[in-house]
């Protein structure tokens, strides 16, 4: 057997990963619809996209002709209808999260503003799809399926607004809706104004969906409601943003002030005492929609960097092909610039980012294909109850959260010590499911929607770099260029990284999830016993690392005595939040490898380079742990040690000082002693101290963290030698002869 | 006059021409080198020869394709993922090797065998598709064994282009050296087709047709005999890429007219 590290010869990575690996390590093996989705998406991306890319499409911020090619071949490849029901006229059963997912990653893998023009109605029809009255649904669902003869309608979701309203903060509003009309026993007649900004397909769009505020004291609160273009009013598209990125989806700033039936209101709406009364506010269904939609930009840029594994290789091996003094067969015509080992380096951290990001993204879309159906059997079991909105459900659930916290215990307690009657009994619950699947759906999404776009965009730069002076030229070969400003678009958009980080301050503390997450860290020791050299272990060692970290600072107080952790506290949560966002991403990785590992066997197109490609994947997985842990070690250390005082020479309650007399005198006493004292602590005769800014550190209710930080350390080894396997692969993995896209 | 066709389409897998494709010789015989790895495609002549047989079905009223082909199954599922997405037609799955390697008499053997074992297949209906060549082996001769052990002997190769008649009699256009044609009529099917390139463009993907494919694709998948080709008569002398020459230049802002002259200029030398 091969012991990790070992440099006994590894079967080698033959080829890059194919559509039948990919199907097992993101779990659509089963799934031949979402197999076709995949295959039609990438058609119209690696064709008519990579065409207009190529020829300059995004040259513009108009909404062009060309542009509008592209909308006609989502609808013929039935990208347009993916989000719809079947009820609706769609064509996929159950839920969308994982079929979205795939198409954003296909598209974003040429242009990422094709994935966002394509997503763009579907994020518009998301309100109506979480939150919308049958009706509603029935109307605007069947509208946006292509149908023979009929253009669909196409929609825009309104939120944002100009500068000093919604934007990263949601909820100030300046759009409003009034009462225009309210005739006796007729329906009311709203005048909704609302200002866009940033509002994706607004060149085109039939329909909007739009956060509005109350402008008017017979409407209670916000909502969200749909304008169509050809509402009496103003329907102003507005001018298109000059944005640098994306170019591909139409973004406008839009102006509206339309007469609407108050029917338009998504969800619906009471009348109590006069006034009209919205079943949901715009924050409750934003909060819906976005814990969804984020997710798939997310992957947009794992997208970009996984593309960038292909281009990235051909360049640096035909390098210096052509070359007079270069001839065929010298290391120098075979490998180019792989002969340098920082290429190298650079590009198996671009891979591992990429595979990372892909499989948290992929992770996340699965688990609210599980959620979706538990949410709306929580709801409807609520609504029995009585229970209707968020602190009377929260209340409601609180017996469940007990369940729930019981049955996760259950479920990591050795099979024959555990009472499987109430596992099975707590399992079979919806609201115990619910709550569980919640707890890490609040974590997964957001820590995507950060790490993949935010580490994402700065890989998407090494990457970029990794091309040289070719790497900012129109002519790049797989865009990169465009995808790494495109990347910076992706982490600002839905919610930039502070909002994301802010989510995840309060989600990462919910003690369902926390629960799951103790479980993570056995689950990661136990695959690391059946698989050493995935870094599991490693990344078990960070988890309890960051674990401890979060509870030491929960009850920390900085030297101030100003309580540590608390949500406006931004310099404690927000690194925090990142730390774990790195580990559930390398965590994602690895149970995606061992996915392949247990199931790629039964494929016999997989398991013929099924070894090289595990070993690749292994050593990859390995260093990138050793990156993710280096950061959650550095974020930790630097949190728990960092709102610390320094001692000080002249501090009277620092108690490192000793005179180097008493420490002689005290040697006299117990001989031995000075050896285990620090020198440098000791002040001298004259009452000067050692040149260094004070005593050094003790660790005095602090020695779990050195212990835990010192083994976290420890774990680090054999990372390296991980990586320069990794990187000795890339050096023989065979690739295409030209990429399956122009540039 | 009845002027429904039952057609069955011949079609194997190849791996996708833009891969590097590098012939090996391995314990059972050349090969591509990890050619199971890599992805592969419809066999793009083979391919044509399908959507004319989609565009002739949908054009008479009780027509049927059928889609056989020899192939392994794992690669051929993958393949199916998009090819079914492209027409409406029925497979008949033999789970075995592809590529330019196997015996073409061995493969064409198997196929026939296959389609005798269709059930429902009118044989005085039957068209017989495929490519005259193929991506993996440019012989051009599996097609027409097909139809030699089918007893079909009309057979037409390098078909760009069939009308059917209003007396039910097939016009077939053939390629013939510079560019022309050669028009050939027959009075009706049996009859084997070798398409050249047709004249229909790739269709869209369609999920939605791929998902109705699928109900009929994958039993077949599943049901797909293992067929062995032990080759005992074949020996290869020799195996080498064909010589190609690339040269790549990136123009911008140039006429297509102008691309064409340059590209016919080069071709004269």
């Amino acid at each position: 057997m091969t012991r990790p590290g070992s440099r006994a010869a590894r079967p080698a990575l033959r080829t890059l990963p194919g559509d039948d690996v990919r199907q097992i390590m993101w779990r659509y093996a089963e799934r031949y619809d979402l197999q076709m989705l995949v295959q039609a998406a990438r058609s119209v991306a690696r064709g008519l996209v990579a065409r207009l890319v190529a020829e300059g499409a995004r040259h513009t911020h108009e909404w062009t002709e060309a542009k509008a090619r592209m909308l006609e071949a989502f609808d013929e490849a039935g990208l347009t209808a993916v989000y719809i029901d079947p009820a609706y006229g769609g064509y996929i059963e159950g839920p969308k999260n994982l079929a979205l997912a795939l198409v954003a990653f296909e598209l974003a893998w040429v242009d990422a503003g094709a994935a966002t023009a394509s997503l763009a109605t579907a994020l518009a029809l998301a309100p109506i799809h979480e939150r919308g009255t049958e009706e509603q649904k029935q109307r605007y669902m069947s509208l946006a399926v292509p149908a023979p003869g009929r253009p669909p309608w196409r929609g825009a979701f309104c939120l944002t607004e100009p500068i000093p309203y919604v934007g990263v903060e949601t909820g100030l509003l300046s759009g409003k809706a009034r009462v225009a009309e309210w005739p006796e026993d007729g329906e009311p007649i709203l005048e909704v104004t609302k200002r866009g900004r940033f509002i994706t397909n607004m060149g085109f769009a039939n329909f909007v969906t739009a956060a509005v505020d109350s402008g008017d004291e017979r409407i209670q609160g916000s909502c969200m409601v749909i304008l169509e273009e050809s509402d009496p009013g103003i329907f102003d598209r507005g001018t298109p943003a000059r944005k640098l990125v994306h170019q591909l989806s139409s973004t406008a700033d839009p102006v509206f002030a339309l007469r609407v039936p108050a029917s338009r209101i998504v969800g619906g709406y009471t009348v109590r005492d006069g006034v009209l009364v919205p079943n949901y506010d715009h924050a409750e269904i934003i909060e819906a929609v976005f814990r969804r939609t984020r997710v798939t930009v997310g992957l947009m840029t794992a997208a970009k960097l996984l593309s960038a594994v292909e281009p990235l290789i051909r360049y640096h091996r035909e390098r210096f092909r052509g070359g007079e003094a270069v001839a065929p067969g010298t290391p120098r015509y075979e490998l180019g610039l792989q002969q340098r080992e920082d290429v190298l380096h650079r590009l198996v951290d671009i891979w591992a980012t990429g595979e990372a990001a892909a499989s948290l993204g992929f992770a996340a879309a699965r688990l609210f294909d599980e959620l979706d159906p538990l949410e709306r059997q929580k709801d409807a079991i609520l609504a029995s109850r009585g229970v209707r909105g968020g602190l009377a459900a929260f209340k409601a659930l609180r017996n469940s959260q007990k369940d729930a916290l019981e049955l996760i215990a259950l479920e990591a307690a050795p099979e024959d010590r555990r009472n499987q009657a109430r596992l099975e009994e707590l399992s079979s619950d919806p609201l115990v499911r619910f709550l569980m699947l919640d707890a890490v759906a609040n974590v997964l999404c957001p820590a995507a929607k950060l790490w993949n776009t935010g580490h994402g965009a700065n890989m998407m730069r090494e990457a970029v770099s990794l091309m040289g002076g070719y790497g900012i030229t129109e002519d790049c070969p797989g865009f990169l260029g465009y995808k790494w400003m495109d990347a910076q678009l992706e982490a600002t958009y839905e919610g930039p990284e502070a909002v994301q980080r802010r989510q995840l301050s309060v989600t990462m503390t919910n003690e369902i999830f926390l629960a799951q997450f103790r479980a993570w860290i056995t689950e990661m020791r136990r695959i690391a016993s059946r698989r050493p050299g995935t870094g599991a272990c490693a990344l078990a060692s960070a988890m309890s690392l960051w674990l401890w970290t979060l509870e030491h600072l929960e009850k920390a107080r900085d030297a101030d005595g100003v309580k540590l952790f608390q949500g406006s506290r931004h310099g404690v949560v927000f690194p925090l939040a990142d730390a774990l966002a790195w580990l559930v991403a390398v965590r994602a990785q690895i149970l995606d490898l061992v996915e392949l590992a247990e199931k790629g066997p039964q494929n016999p197109a997989v398991a013929e380079g099924l070894e090289g490609l595990l070993a690749f994947f292994t050593d990859l997985a390995h260093a990138h742990v050793v990156r993710a842990a280096s950061e959650v070690g550095r974020i930790c250390a630097t949190l728990v040690f960092g709102y610390n005082r320094h001692p000080a020479w002249d501090d009277p309650s620092a108690p490192a000082c000793y005179r180097e007399e008493e420490l002689a005198s005290i040697e006299g006493l117990i001989p031995g002693i000075a050896a285990y004292a620090t020198e440098s602590e000791a002040l001298r005769a004259d009452g000067s101290h050692p040149a260094k800014a004070g005593p050094c550190v003790r660790f005095e209710g602090l020695e779990d963290f050195t212990r835990l930080r010192a083994k976290l350390d420890g774990c680090l080894t054999g990372g390296q030698l991980a990586k320069d396997r990794a990187a000795r692969a890339l050096t023989q993995v065979m690739i295409p002869a030209a990429l399956d896209y122009p540039a | 006059m009845n002027l429904s066709f039952h057609i069955v389409v011949c079609a194997g897998i190849v791996p996708d021409p833009l891969q590097t494709l590098e012939p090996v010789i391995g314990d059972s015989g050349p090969a591509l080198k990890n050619e199971m790895l890599l992805p592969a495609v419809l066999d793009p002549w083979a391919a044509h020869a399908l959507y004319e047989a989609a565009h002739l079905a949908r054009g008479h009223a009780g027509s049927k394709v059928w889609l056989v082909s020899l192939s392994p199954r794992a690669k051929l599922q993958q393949v199916m993922m998009t090819v079914a997405q492209k027409a409406p037609f029925e497979l008949v799955a033999l789970d075995g090797p592809a590529g330019g390697f196997t015996d073409s008499a061995e493969v064409a053997g198997a196929l026939a065998a296959a389609i005798e074992a269709i059930p429902g297949l009118d044989r005085s209906r039957l068209l017989l598709f495929g490519g005259w060549e193929s991506a993996a082996r440019g012989a051009g001769t599996t097609l027409a064994m097909v139809g030699e052990r089918l007893g079909i002997f009309d057979q037409f190769q390098g078909v760009d282009e069939l009308r059917v008649e209003p007396d039910g009699s097939l016009r077939i256009l053939e390629r013939v050296e510079g560019g022309r044609h050669q028009i050939s009529r027959c009075a009706g099917p049996p009859a084997v087709l070798g398409w050249a390139t047709g004249s229909l463009a790739e269709p869209p993907n369609q999920p939605q047709l791929g998902m109705q494919n699928m109900r009929t694709i994958l039993p077949a998948l599943q049901r797909a005999q293992s067929v062995a080709l032990p080759a005992a008569e074949l020996r290869f002398v020799r195996v080498a890429l064909p010589s190609q020459q690339r040269q790549t230049r990136i123009v911008r802002d140039v006429a297509a007219e102008e691309v064409a002259r340059e590209i016919v200029d080069w071709i004269r030398g």
